[in-house]
C-alpha cells in the first residue's frame, strides 16, 4: 500500500467503503468458484474482468482467464474470431493497467498472449500503448522491460532502440532507465562489432560528451553520474589482465634458512639477501603471482616452471581468495624444497613463464596476453635442521609501535619494479585511455557547482584512474601527485556528504595505501627488519595510525612477515590472504567483527602469532561476512567434524560457528583476544585449545 | 512499540476493502506478521496450531505448491512464504518435504531460470524464491544450481545492480533477490561489491529513508531490499544507520501502531514487516537479529543450518 495518507476514517465515508468492499468481496468468490468448476462461459468471463479492473492483482483470476482462452480457444476456427478472442484479452490488460501500471500479473498476461503466436501482432498498438505508458511514468521499468521484449519479439535492430533511448534522454536527462537500457544496448553492439560500433574508443568517446552534457545541465541528478562511471570503469582498466607482480619477484637472489641462525652464516654471498623461510620447515617455498584483476586458469602448462631444481609433475597453482571461486587476483603454488640434498653452496635458479595464453582468463573472459619471464636464485641455508613448530618461537612476541623503527636495517628484498612488463599493445591502448582521462579531468575541475558530492567524486575517481595508468609507466612522481589529490578530494567528501562518510573513508585509506608504498623511498620509512630475541630475523612492515579502514596494494606487501597494523579503524583485512610469508600479524585495536572477517588468515600457513585485542568481536550480532565466506548457510561448507567435536565439549555451535571455522584452519602459536566481547564468554579459550592445539600462549599467559 | 497492537488486530480484520484487494497474498501476509511477531519476542501471542493448520488449507497436494489464500492457484511466491511461517514455529515435519521440493525444482527452466508457476512467468524473483525454499528444506541438490547462478549473472548490470531479467533496469528488491539467491549458493564472487555497495549506499536520501533506484522516492520497504543486500556483501557500514533508523520510527503510527512507506502515510502490515525487519538489521535493542538472506530470524536460520540433522 503505497503513498495512501494516513487520515482517521470519516463515518460518512464508511458507508461507501462497505459497499465497496462488499462488490469486491462478492466478485472474488464468483470468480474463485467459477474457476473451481472450470465455467468459462461469457457471463462468468464477464465477472473476471470487472474483478481484474477493479484488482489486477488478484493472480488466480488472470490465470482463470487464460485457460478459459485456451478452453473457448478449442471451439473457434476462423481467424477473425480468434482476433477478437484476443483483442478482448488485450483489453482487459489494458483497463488492469489504467489501475495499475506496475501490474506483474497484467503484463504478464500481455506477454503470454503475444507468445501464443496465434494472430499477427498490432505492433503499432503496443508500441502506442508503450508511449502512452512511458509518458505518464518514463520509469516504469515494468515498460521497459516490454519494450525490450517487443524488440526482440518483432526483431527491431538494437541500433534502432539505441535511438529511442537518446530521444527519451533529450526528453528529460533524469531518466535512469534510459541511461541503463542505452548502457545494456551499447555493450551489446560493441560485442558483436556492429556497423558503425566497431571503435569502441570512438563510441566512448561520444558518449563522455553526450554525459557530460547531462552533468553540466543538473550535477545534482544521479542517472548521468551513473553512467558517467560505467563509461570511465570502461575507459580506465586494461581490457586484458596482466601479472603485476611476484614473490620472488624478477632477478632476486635469495639466501633461505628455516631457522634462526641464518644472518649468522658468513658464507652467504654478499649479493644475496637472507630471508628465513618459515614455510621451509615444511619442505615446501611457496612462489606468488599476483595479477591486476582475478584470474583463473593457471596450470603448470599455462605459468611454465624451469628450474635446475627438479620441479616435478605435482605442481598445483591455488587461487588465494576468501571466496569460493575459482578466480583470483593472487595465485601460489609450493615448490617442493625437502627432498634436496644440499651442500652448503649451492644455488638453484628458478625460471618463470607466462606466454599469451587462452587459459588465462578474467571474470569478463579476456585471455591473458601480455608474455612474462623472470627468474630468481636461491641458496637453501640450513634446512636440514628441522625443529618443532613451537621452538621457533621460544617466547611470546610483544609489540610496541609506539617504538620507531630502527632505521640501518631495512629489508634488501623488495625491489620497486617487481616486474618489467614492456608490451607495446598495453602502452599503445594506455595512451588514448590517459588521453581520455586527461580531457575528462580538465572539464571537471572547470565544472562550476563547487560543492556537487557527484563531481568532486567523479574527479576523485578519475584521478585515480590516471593513477593507475601511471603505474603501467615509471612515473611515480605523477602518480603520488594524483593520489595527493584525490586524497583531499575524499577528505572535503566526508564533510560535505556525512551519511556516506565511511565509504569515503574506505576509499581513502585505499589511497593511502597506495601512496605510502608506491615508491621506495617513502615506503621505507614504515619497512625494517626485526630482529627479536631467539627469533629469526623478520622483515616488518609496520602501518600503526594512518585510519586505515581496509586493505589495498597488497601487492607491494607479498615480502612481509611481520605485519603491525595496530591502531587504525580496519574491519576487513581481505587481501592479506597475499602474504604467502607472514609469520606474525597485530590488528589489535581494529574494528574487526567477527572471525569470518579473518578468513584470509587461514589461507596463509605460515601464520604463528596473531594479535586481535581491542576489536569487536563478539559484540555485534549482525555478522556482515556471514555469506563472503564459505559457511554452511552458503552451502560451501557442511557441519563439519570440528562442529562435532565442539558439541562434545558443550561449546554452543550456534553461537560459535565462525569461531570453529576459523580455528580450525590456523596452526597458531601464539593469540591475543582481550578487549574483544567474545573474550569473557564461557568456553572461548576451552574452543581455541581444542582446535588449535599447537597454541601456546594466549593473551600473554603460556597455556600448558 | 506500538507494532504489536497492531498486527494483533489486523489478524482479526479481514473485511475491509484494504484486506481484500490482499486477500491473495494472505499468505505472504501470514509471513509478513508472524516475523515481526518474533522479531520481537512475541511470537507466543499466536496459536501455532490454528496459524499452521489455516497454512496448509492452502497446500495444494496434487501439486505440492501453495496458493496465496485457500481456493487460490499455487505460485512459488506463496511456497516460500509457507515454507518459512513452518520454519519459524520449527514445524517442517508437516510437510511433504520431497513432493514441495519437487514443486519449486521442477520450475526450474532450461536457460537456469525458473517460472513462478505452471504459466511460465519469469524473473528472477522466482530463481531467489525457489533457491530459498529449497535450501531451507535441505533440499538445494534438486536444482541445476550451476545454470541458476548463471542466469542471475546474465541479470547483472553495467552498474553492478541486477534486473528482473537479462536487460531489466536494476532495482534494489530485485538486487536482493539476486545476491540472496547468490549468498545462499556461495557464489557471491560474481558480484562487484564496490560497484554494487556504492550504487546501493546511493540510495540513501537526504532525510535517511531509502529507495529503491536512483531518483526514487525514499520508502520504508527499501530499508530491507537494501540494507539486507549491503549486509551480504559486508558494505552496510557505507550508510548512516542512525539516519535511517529516525526515518522508519518517524512512519510509525504511533496512535494505532504500525508502520507505513513515508512519515504520516497510510500503515500497512507488508511496510511493518520491513520497519522492523530494517530495524533489526540495524541491530536496533529489542528486535531481534535477522539472517540478511532468508529473511528469518537469525536463531531461525542457525537452527535450520547448524542443527544435527540424522
Amino acid at each position: 500500500m503505497h503513498g495512501r495518507p494516513r487520515r482517521p476514517d470519516k463515518p460518512e465515508d464508511a458507508a461507501a467503503a462497505d459497499a465497496k468492499a462488499a462488490k469486491l468481496r462478492d466478485l472474488q468468490t464468483q470468480v474463485l468458484r467459477n474457476h473451481h468448476s472450470r465455467t468459462y462461459s461469457k457471463e462468468a468471463l464477464g465477472l473476471s474482468f470487472k474483478l481484474l479492473e477493479l484488482n489486477p492483482e488478484a493472480y488466480t483470476a488472470w490465470n482463470y482467464r487464460k485457460l478459459a482462452f485456451q478452453h473457448n480457444l478449442g471451439e473457434l476456427s476462423e481467424l477473425e474470431a480468434i482476433k477478437s478472442s484476443i483483442d478482448d484479452e488485450l483489453r482487459v490488460v489494458e483497463l488492469a493497467l489504467r489501475q495499475n501500471p506496475k501490474s506483474y500479473g497484467a503484463w504478464y498476461h500481455r506477454k503470454w498472449l503475444l507468445n501464443q503466436k496465434l494472430a499477427p501482432v498490432d505492433f503499432k498498438r503496443e508500441f502506442g500503448l508503450l508511449d502512452k505508458l512511458l509518458k505518464v511514468d518514463a520509469r516504469n521499468f515494468h515498460g521497459w522491460n516490454y519494450r525490450r521484449f517487443l524488440a526482440k519479439f518483432m526483431g527491431v535492430p538494437e541500433e534502432e532502440e539505441l535511438k529511442y533511448t537518446k530521444d527519451k534522454i533529450s526528453d528529460n536527462f533524469s531518466n535512469y532507465s534510459a541511461w541503463h537500457n542505452r548502457s545494456i544496448l551499447l555493450s551489446n553492439l560493441l560485442t558483436q562489432q556492429r556497423k558503425g560500433f566497431e571503435s569502441k574508443q570512438k563510441i566512448f568517446s561520444e558518449e563522455f560528451e553526450l554525459v557530460t552534457q547531462a552533468l553540466f545541465t543538473d550535477p545534482s541528478d544521479q542517472s548521468g553520474w551513473f553512467y558517467h562511471l560505467w563509461l570511465l570503469a570502461q575507459t580506465s582498466s586494461p581490457e586484458n589482465p596482466q601479472l603485476i607482480a611476484s614473490w620472488p619477484s624478477n632477478g632476486a637472489k635469495l639466501s633461505l634458512s628455516s631457522v634462526r641462525e641464518a644472518n649468522d652464516k658468513q658464507n652467504t654471498p654478499s649479493s644475496f639477501s637472507s630471508i628465513c623461510c618459515y614455510s621451509l620447515k615444511e619442505g615446501i617455498l611457496p612462489i606468488v603471482l599476483f595479477f591486476n584483476e582475478p584470474v583463473k586458469g593457471l596450470t603448470p602448462s599455462s605459468v611454465s616452471l624451469n628450474s635446475d631444481l627438479v620441479v616435478g609433475k605435482n605442481i598445483q597453482w591455488r587461487p588465494l581468495s576468501v571466496t569460493d571461486s575459482g578466480h583470483s587476483y593472487c595465485w601460489v603454488t609450493y615448490l617442493e624444497v625437502s627432498n634436496l640434498e644440499y651442500c652448503s653452496s649451492q644455488q638453484f635458479s628458478v625460471e618463470a613463464s607466462i606466454p599469451n595464453t587462452d587459459d588465462i582468463v578474467s571474470r569478463s573472459g579476456s585471455s591473458y596476453n601480455c608474455p612474462v619471464h623472470f627468474t630468481f636464485t636461491f641458496e637453501p641455508n640450513n634446512i636440514d635442521s628441522i625443529t618443532e613448530d613451537t621452538d621457533l618461537i621460544h617466547d611470546p612476541i610483544s609489540w610496541d609501535c609506539s617504538e620507531p623503527l630502527p632505521s640501518h636495517v631495512k629489508p634488501s628484498c623488495i625491489h620497486s619494479d617487481q616486474l618489467k612488463i614492456t608490451n607495446a599493445l598495453i602502452q599503445e591502448e594506455s595512451k588514448w585511455h590517459l588521453e581520455r582521462l586527461s580531457d575528462e579531468l580538465d572539464l571537471f575541475r572547470e565544472l562550476p557547482d563547487d560543492n556537487s558530492k557527484f563531481a568532486k567524486l567523479t574527479l576523485a575517481r578519475l584521478l585515480l584512474a590516471c593513477a593507475a595508468i601511471k603505474s603501467r609507466g615509471s612515473s611515480l612522481i605523477e602518480r603520488r601527485g594524483y593520489c595527493e589529490e584525490a586524497l583531499g578530494l575524499f577528505n572535503d567528501l566526508i564533510y560535505l556528504d556525512p551519511s556516506h562518510k565511511r565509504y569515503y573513508e574506505d576509499e581513502r585509506s585505499l589511497v593511502l595505501m597506495d601512496q605510502l608504498t608506491c615508491n621506495m623511498e617513502s615506503f621505507m620509512k614504515y619497512c625494517s627488519v626485526q630482529v627479536l630475541p631467539n627469533l629469526a630475523p623478520l622483515n616488518h612492515v609496520q602501518l600503526c595510525r594512518l585510519s586505515l579502514t581496509c586493505i589495498g596494494f597488497v601487492e607491494r606487501l607479498l615480502w612481509v612477515q611481520m605485519l603491525d597494523l595496530s591502531h587504525n579503524n580496519l574491519r576487513s583485512i581481505e587481501g592479506l590472504e597475499a602474504l604467502q610469508h607472514l609469520v606474525c600479524l597485530n590488528v589489535s585495536n581494529n574494528q574487526i567483527s567477527s572471525f569470518t572477517a579473518l578468513k584470509p588468515l587461514t589461507e596463509i600457513l605460515s601464520l604463528k602469532v596473531l594479535d586481535l585485542s581491542f576489536n569487536e568481536i563478539g559484540t555485534h550480532p549482525i555478522n556482515t561476512t556471514r555469506y563472503i565466506c564459505p559457511t554452511p548457510f552458503s552451502h560451501k561448507v557442511e557441519a563439519c567434524e570440528a562442529f562435532e567435536e565442539c558439541q562434545k565439549k558443550n561449546i554452543n555451535v550456534e553461537e560459535f560457528w565462525d569461531a570453529i571455522l576459523f580455528f580450525k584452519h590456523v596452526n597458531l602459536v601464539q593469540l591475543g583476544f582481550e578487549g574483544n566481547a567474545i573474550a569473557n564468554k564461557e568456553n572461548f579459550r576451552t574452543l581455541v585449545v581444542t582446535l588449535n592445539p599447537s597454541i601456546k600462549w594466549l593473551d600473554g599467559a603460556c597455556v600448558h | 512499540m506500538g507494532c504489536l497492537r497492531f498486527l494483533l488486530l489486523l489478524m482479526q480484520k479481514k473485511d475491509s476493502f484494504e484486506s481484500l484487494v490482499m486477500e491473495h497474498i494472505r499468505l505472504n501476509g501470514a509471513y509478513w506478521g508472524l516475523t515481526t511477531l518474533d522479531l520481537l519476542h512475541k511470537l507466543d501471542a499466536v496459536d501455532a496450531d490454528e496459524v499452521i493448520q489455516w497454512i496448509m488449507s492452502c497446500y495444494h497436494p496434487e501439486s505440492g505448491g501453495f496458493g496465496g489464500n485457500v481456493g487460490h492457484d499455487p505460485h512459488v511466491l506463496y511456497t516460500l512464504s509457507a515454507v518459512q511461517v513452518l520454519c519459524l514455529f520449527d514445524r517442517l515435519d508437516v510437510l511433504d518435504v520431497d513432493k514441495v521440493a519437487d514443486y519449486v525444482s521442477g520450475l526450474q527452466n532450461e536457460d537456469g531460470s525458473f517460472s513462478g508457476d505452471i504459466w511460465g512467468e519469469v524473473d528472477t524473483r522466482f530463481s531467489y524464491i525457489v533457491i530459498c525454499t529449497l535450501a531451507l528444506l535441505h533440499h538445494l541438490h534438486k536444482i541445476n544450481v550451476q545454470k541458476a547462478v548463471d542466469y542471475i549473472v546474465s541479470c547483472k548490470n553495467l552498474d553492478g545492480g541486477f534486473g528482473a531479467m537479462p536487460g531489466g533496469e536494476s532495482h534494489a528488491g530485485q538486487i536482493f533477490c539476486c545476491v540472496g539467491a547468490l549468498a545462499i549458493t556461495g557464489s557471491l564472487h560474481h558480484i562487484d561489491r564496490d560497484l554494487l555497495g556504492w550504487w546501493l549506499c546511493e540510495r540513501q536520501c537526504k532525510e535517511g529513508g531509502l529507495n529503491g533506484r536512483p531518483e526514487k522516492l525514499a520508502d520504508v520497504c527499501y530499508s530491507w531490499w537494501v540494507l539486507s543486500s549491503l549486509i551480504m556483501i559486508d558494505r552496510v557500514h557505507w550508510i548512516d544507520k542512525d539516519k535511517l533508523a529516525k526515518f522508519i520510527l518517524n512512519c510509525q503510527d504511533k496512535e494505532n501502531g504500525g508502520i507505513s512507506d513515508r512519515p504520516d502515510n497510510a500503515v500497512d502490515i507488508y511496510h511493518t514487516y520491513f520497519g522492523v525487519a530494517g530495524l533489526s538489521l540495524m541491530e536496533y535493542p529489542g528486535v531481534k537479529p535477522m539472517d540478511p538472506a532468508y529473511a528469518l530470524p537469525l536463531d531461525v536460520v542457525n537452527r535450520i543450518f547448524l542443527r544435527k540433522r540424522d
